[in-house]
């Protein structure tokens, strides 16, 4: 008699998801190209990229450069805008049976709210919403909204205002000195969870020209370089918050990573730049999890989450 | 994606590696100007997928069709491939991107390439020739040792004209200081090239300043090659807003590489020389005169108009 396999469902928050593993905003587009590799009705969730309350066009080229590990990257959040989401994106996500977190942005509060009401009204059979605060904040001498923890909190508070019935995620920058700061400040200005992290700030230069490798100098380095920046995060936020419910991401390619943060506290983890090298990463690190939850005779990965061993050292 | 194995290396020139990799299922499907993203590296060091167009394919009946890349060593990701011998295990992922479309009647084409980036040339020329059109062809490099494949250059092409920076091979120079010449001797209907940029530039605005279609392959810098990631774009003109309210958005498209290129109409891409800050892009593109291309934007290469309709 066989066993059928265990189940990777795990509750975030409020939210019953399929599985813990979701793919990271800006990694798999809203599905479309990366459906001919995966079945997205499988995902835990697809945060899809960042939308804005109009068409961002990007920054110039080139935007991405090789890095030890990983890489560098700084596209400017190109995306159509809030309107073609609604009505291009979400119904076919939805068809696809897809579990749909949206990931807004803005340069401004108020472009935050107007996306956010756009949403509310035109966004139904939305999951979640992860909130992009690592933007240059225009009314702040273009700082990151996540890199302050009262701009953190108006962003989130603003946004909850708009959307107080739907779980939101406000995506927190490594590049603070007190991530749990931060996290509080999301947390008071009504955030139901947290995701973290962004990409890490980093630049890289040629040596032969003496230019920046990228055009808008500095950029974010994701891959696995940074997992362990992301461990560390989430460690130090579960610790802080032991019942907020977070999404772990950062450096993520296969089951052993996604393990690794769900220890350190992720509830779910996302997949980003792995996507990049191999479109199947999120269905291979599925079946990976289901191994391992044989290998140690799980029923319930619930188990895993914050299960870190402390105790000993 | 899948995994191919490689059944030959040898070398081009001086400079050039080939790898032949048996790829049946690329093999079978890709298009000339199509391209495979391959991973350069076991384990997490280098990671990202470098592009290749494909150079070369040999259709052997659906189950051992071989398709054939070139490149020079650049880094540490052509260092890896140039260090693998026969039976090496290869991932790869395609054929991507959008390759060049063929004319729709017979007609003259003139293929440009510079250096390595005549790559996808070849397999163009095979294609053209096949469907009964002429074939001409300019080849050109920094010297005879950089020049690609001259051999079969000459053998695919009723014309074949040669250009070396330093005179090392055939005429000293560009291939732009003997394009015009050329397309006249030729009667070129349609122009296609692939090669460094300022060369698509230059040929492009010859080719537009004649209404000869121009179609370029670019070879951009790609995080995913499948169109996720962002990175590889190039910035295209967009057709003047109708509306009078131009914000920037109006005027510049970043396409992607990947999925919609790496073949572009040469008219419509704004060249490297003008990307500087966006403000003198704008102001370039501002007046209502703009030269857009030949194409609307939303044309896909796939509808190509036939030459000289």
């Amino acid at each position: 008699m066989t066993t059928p396999p265990p189940s990777l469902a795990v509750e975030l928050g409020g939210l019953t998801l399929k599985s813990p593993i979701l793919v990271a905003s800006g990694t798999f587009g809203a599905g479309r190209e990366g459906s001919a590799f995966v079945d997205l009705s499988k995902l835990g969730g697809i945060i899809v990229k960042s939308m804005t309350l109009v068409p961002w066009k990007g920054k110039a080229p080139p935007r991405m450069c090789e890095t030890p590990s990983g890489m560098l990257n700084a596209i400017g959040i190109q995306n159509k805008g809030i309107d073609h989401f609604l009505s291009d994106d979400l119904p076919w996500l939805l068809k696809k049976d897809a579990t749909v977190f949206a990931s807004i942005a803005g340069n401004t509060v108020e472009e935050f709210v107007k996306v956010a009401d756009k949403l509310r009204t035109g966004g139904r059979g939305i999951a979640a919403v992860e909130v992009n605060i690592s933007c240059p904040n225009l009314e702040d001498k273009n700082n990151m909204f996540s890199h302050s923890e009262e701009s953190t909190a108006a962003v989130v508070n603003a946004v909850k205002k708009s959307l107080p019935r739907v779980p939101l995620f406000p995506k927190l920058s490594p590049n603070v000195t007190s991530l749990s700061a931060i996290a509080g400040a999301a947390l008071e200005g009504g955030a139901d969870g947290l995701s973290l992290i962004n990409t890490a700030m980093g630049m890289a230069i040629d040596v032969e020209s003496r230019r920046p490798k990228l055009a808008g100098t500095t950029g974010g380095l994701s891959g696995p370089a940074i997992r362990p920046i992301a461990v560390r995060a989430i460690h130090e936020v579960h610790t802080a918050f032991p019942d907020v419910p977070l999404i772990g991401q950062g450096g993520v390619s296969d089951a052993t990573d996604v393990l690794e943060l769900m220890l350190a506290g992720a509830t779910a983890v996302a997949i980003g730049t792995a996507n990049f090298v191999n479109p199947r990463a999120t269905f291979e690190a599925a079946a990976g999890l289901v191994d391992y939850m044989k290998r140690h005779r799980m029923a319930d990965l619930q188990e895993v989450i914050g299960g870190v061993r402390l105790e000993d050292r | 994606m899948s995994m191919g194995e490689v059944l030959s290396h040898k070398k081009y020139g001086e400079h050039y590696h080939s790898l032949t990799i048996v790829a049946p299922e690329i093999g079978e499907k890709v298009k000339p100007g199509q391209f495979v993203n391959i991973r350069c590296g076991a384990g997490r060091s280098n990671i990202i997928r470098r592009p290749f167009s494909v150079f070369r394919v040999h259709k052997r009946g659906g189950w051992a069709s071989t398709i054939e890349i070139v490149f020079d060593v650049q880094g540490p990701g052509t260092e890896y491939l140039s260090h693998l011998r026969g039976h090496a295990s290869v991932d790869l992922l395609g054929p991507l991107g959008r390759g060049f479309a063929l004319p729709k009647r017979r007609a003259h084409c003139l293929l440009v390439g510079g250096g390595i980036g005549a790559a996808p040339l070849f397999f163009l020329a095979d294609e053209l020739r096949n469907e009964g059109h002429r074939v001409d062809v300019i080849l050109g490099a920094r010297s005879t040792g950089l020049l690609l494949n001259q051999i079969d250059a000459r053998r695919v092409s009723s014309i074949c004209r040669i250009t070396t920076e330093d005179g090392s091979a055939g005429d000293t120079g560009r291939v732009t200081d003997i394009l015009v010449e050329t397309m006249e001797k030729c009667e070129t209907e349609v122009i296609y090239s692939c090669g460094p940029h300022p060369m698509l530039e230059a040929v492009s605005e010859i080719a537009v300043e004649r209404k000869i279609p121009i179609q370029v392959a670019v070879e951009e810098l790609m995080g995913c090659g499948y169109g996720v990631c962002m990175t590889c774009v190039m910035p295209l003109r967009k057709a003047p807003p109708k509306s009078s309210k131009s914000g920037d958005e109006d005027l510049i498209h970043y396409a992607r590489s990947c999925t919609e290129g790496p073949v572009f109409n040469g008219g419509q891409v704004i060249w490297d020389g003008a990307t500087g800050p966006l403000e003198a892009v704008q102001a370039e593109l501002a007046p209502a005169g703009v030269a857009v291309g030949q194409h609307g934007l939303e044309d896909p290469p796939d509808e190509h108009p036939p030459p000289g309709n």
